[in-house]
């Protein structure tokens, strides 16, 4: 039975923790005193650092530019001195270390004035608009970082941009947060994003727990006036704020899989994605903040904050009144897809919507995994229609050709399997070493195709070299042969050959005398 | 009766040209097993398995002179692999050709090198740059960690270290070896 408009396969209904944050208004951190800029925050390739430690920097201005076409520019978070550009903890599930641009803020907070505001991008094309996109270094918000100019060149034939406010972990309410206050912010980059893809529809889908969200963006398109946008509610059912679960949703159609959305026609935006595309185009200011998420009672005062990108996440705890006695663990992201962090002295990046200092009440505690039983719950919940039993099996036997022909990739590792299962394995670690793995197992290939181009390479230079020199050989045993048969040509060629030292010795020795 | 010997022989004639034509037309240069077991192998060339490069190897092992677990670089993916490819039996690594390790790269002590060029005649890739006399360095991006290299050395200079890890090479690890909660932590109250 085909599935009907307004639903997706699985998923759960899970108890929200969203009032925790949103009772009190969103207020602005305090910009800190220094700011750490990571490299890499986003897909692809790291960005490259484009200035010098001494140097005097201003509040967006880019100090790393974008390598590779997937790769995204990072501006400085305000006014300021680069102290260095070093290896820094960054927030990653791996704990590790990357190149870091660090600043000392001067508390000035100067803008940078390099980008004109494009009031008039109407009159402007998709190329330049995507390259505004670019240069602001605008990342997607929703917590994945892809660079979203690249998303936005997805080339002709699409229906509808849908933008995302689903939002729905449990206690993540950035984005419900800026459509309370910033809805036409959104509205507007809704419209900029309409028209450099030159289609005419748009929906924005939001779940039903969120109506004062709903009623402010409502608002906002009546003001603005844009019948090509829409607003459509969506049931609260985890994970609806995936971006393929949305589009089915909202528009019925499924994503094929191992296609992208634009495969049917579609392009899913975050609305935080969309407003920083609005300041970007309309106001000519780069990505230098967003709004982060601080909640979970492991934290006084939980709350949303508009940070500078860069600042450490202890900051944010402490504007939040500090840890509450029982604060077991910091995770970024949401309790569902989030991971945990070693420390909190880690900058918030571009991809930071939530920090989570949870208590252990608030998450559950490890248990003893136990063998499968076969139940088939983690199926029956799985959003993508996979087969985690299958997978978590294939798996442990390292089997990845058979994990990829079960479609791994399309699992969007939202924990379903995870929180059902009564035997407790980890599933959706298993796929996230699974999807790495792979990955590293590919680049091991094309790492040894590369040696054996590189060996066949020297190879046939060496036997090269090697003819040469027998051609040279060859030659000159032939020249002496000739020369030998012919008794008055060889004496003639030693009288030459006398000749020309004895004219050398003259002259040398002229030269000696001039001296 | 001779209508029946010109058609027979007809047929022959143009069956005869027309194999002839494909055995030039689609002729295979070299052995295709050998290609795809060439493919698998990790291309370090480091004759650990008792034969001069990775090819040779591959080559050994169609002709049913070699198993095919004798290439520690590739350890048991490697073997997992060929048996797969080969339709054999998976066996563990030949203990007598040495043992799987985590890939390394060379790195030359450069106060230590006195630029005797024995090192770079010994690399297989190219991945050593130097002159007669001036310093050498690895390519690090292109060293396969053979260890070809360190035994030519005459004044022992080159180490095989393990690069750290880094943000792109980083992998999750197998949730029966991580001590971290790798379960989603989602609330239940």
């Amino acid at each position: 039975m085909a599935d009907r408009p307004g639903h997706f396969h699985g998923g759960l209904t899970l108890p929200a923790h969203k009032r925790q944050s949103t009772g009190s208004p969103l207020r602005t951190a305090a910009i800190p005193e220094v700011l750490i800029h990571p490299l890499s925050q986003h897909v692809g390739a790291p960005a490259e650092a484009i200035v010098e430690p001494g140097e005097k920097v201003l509040r967006g201005q880019p100090v790393a530019r974008a390598t590779g076409y997937v790769g995204s520019p990072v501006h400085a978070g305000s006014s300021g001195t680069v102290v260095e550009i070093a290896p820094r903890p960054v927030p990653h599930p791996s704990g590790l270390s990357a190149d870091c641009v660090v600043i000392r803020t001067d508390g000035e907070d100067r803008p940078f004035e390099g980008y004109d505001p494009l009031t008039n991008y109407r009159t402007l094309n998709a190329p330049a608009l995507r390259a505004r996109v670019r240069e602001c270094g605008i990342v997607g918000l929703g917590g994945a970082a892809f660079p979203t100019s690249v998303k936005l060149n997805v080339g002709v034939g699409l229906r509808s941009l849908i933008l995302n406010a689903a939002e729905c972990e449990p206690f993540i309410s950035c984005d419900d947060t800026l459509l309370r206050h910033r809805s036409e912010e959104v509205v507007l980059g809704a419209q900029v994003m309409l028209h450099a893809l030159e289609i005419r529809h748009c929906l924005i889908g939001i779940e039903d727990d969120k109506p004062e969200a709903r009623e402010a963006l409502t608002a906002a398109v009546a003001r603005i006036g844009d019948d090509r946008i829409e607003v459509l509610t969506v049931p609260a059912h985890y994970p609806s704020g995936g971006e393929r679960q949305l589009i089915q949703l909202l528009t019925g159609h499924e994503v094929p899989a191992q296609g992208i959305p634009a495969d049917i026609g579609y392009l899913c935006h975050n609305v935080g994605t969309a407003a920083a595309v609005a300041r970007a185009v309309l106001r000519g200011e780069p990505l230098i903040s967003r709004i982060v998420t601080v909640t979970g009672s492991g934290v006084s005062s939980p709350t949303n904050l508009e940070v500078r990108l860069g600042t450490p996440m202890a900051n944010l705890i402490d504007e939040c009144g500090g840890y509450t006695a029982n604060a077991r663990y910091l995770i970024m992201g949401g309790a569902m897809m989030g991971f945990p962090l070693e420390r909190d002295d880690l900058p918030v990046i571009k991809a930071t919507n939530c920090l989570l200092a949870a208590s252990e009440e608030d998450i559950r505690p490890r248990e003893e995994t136990l063998a499968c039983i076969r139940c088939g719950d983690c199926a029956s919940v799985c959003p993508a229609n996979l087969l985690p039993q299958q997978l978590q099996w294939y798996t442990r036997a390292n089997d990845f050709e058979q994990v990829e022909a079960l479609n791994l990739y399309d699992c969007i590792e939202c924990g379903c399997c995870d929180l059902v299962c009564p035997s407790h394995i980890p599933l959706t670690q298993y796929f996230r070493y699974a999807k790495t793995e792979i990955w590293s197992r590919k680049r091991e290939r094309e790492q040894s195709d590369h040696a054996r181009e590189r060996f066949e390479a020297r190879k046939s230079r060496l036997e090269e070299q090697a003819r040469a020199r027998q051609r040279r050989l060859a030659a000159k045993t032939r020249a002496l042969g000739k020369a030998g048969k012919d008794e008055a040509a060889r004496k003639a060629m030693i009288d030459e050959v006398m000749q020309r030292v004895r004219a050398k010795k003259k002259t040398d020795e002229d030269q000696d005398k001039g001296e | 009766m001779i209508t029946a010997i010109i058609a027979v022989t007809s047929l022959a004639a143009v069956f005869g040209l027309l194999l002839g034509y494909a055995a030039v037309r689609f002729r295979t240069e070299g052995d295709p097993v050998v290609e795809k077991i060439d493919a698998l192998l990790p291309q370090t060339q480091c004759g650990q398995c008792g034969f001069p490069g990775c090819r040779p190897y591959a080559e050994a092992i169609v002709a049913g002179e070699a198993d095919i677990n004798r290439c520690p670089p590739g350890g048991e993916a490697t073997i997992l692999q060929l048996a797969d490819l080969l339709d054999r039996d998976p066996k563990p690594l030949d203990p007598e050709r040495g043992v799987e390790k985590p890939k390394r790269v060379a790195v030359i002590a450069e106060d230590l090198c006195i630029g005797c060029t024995l090192c770079i005649q010994a690399c297989p890739v190219d991945a050593i740059l130097g002159a007669s006399k001036q310093m050498h360095t690895v390519i690090e991006s292109e060293c396969t960690g053979c260890e070809l290299c360190i035994e030519p050395c005459p004044v022992d200079c080159i180490d095989m270290i393990e690069p750290p890890p880094s943000l792109a090479t980083w992998r999750w690890p197998r949730p029966e070896t991580d001590s971290r909660n790798g379960r989603s932590l989602a609330g239940t109250g």
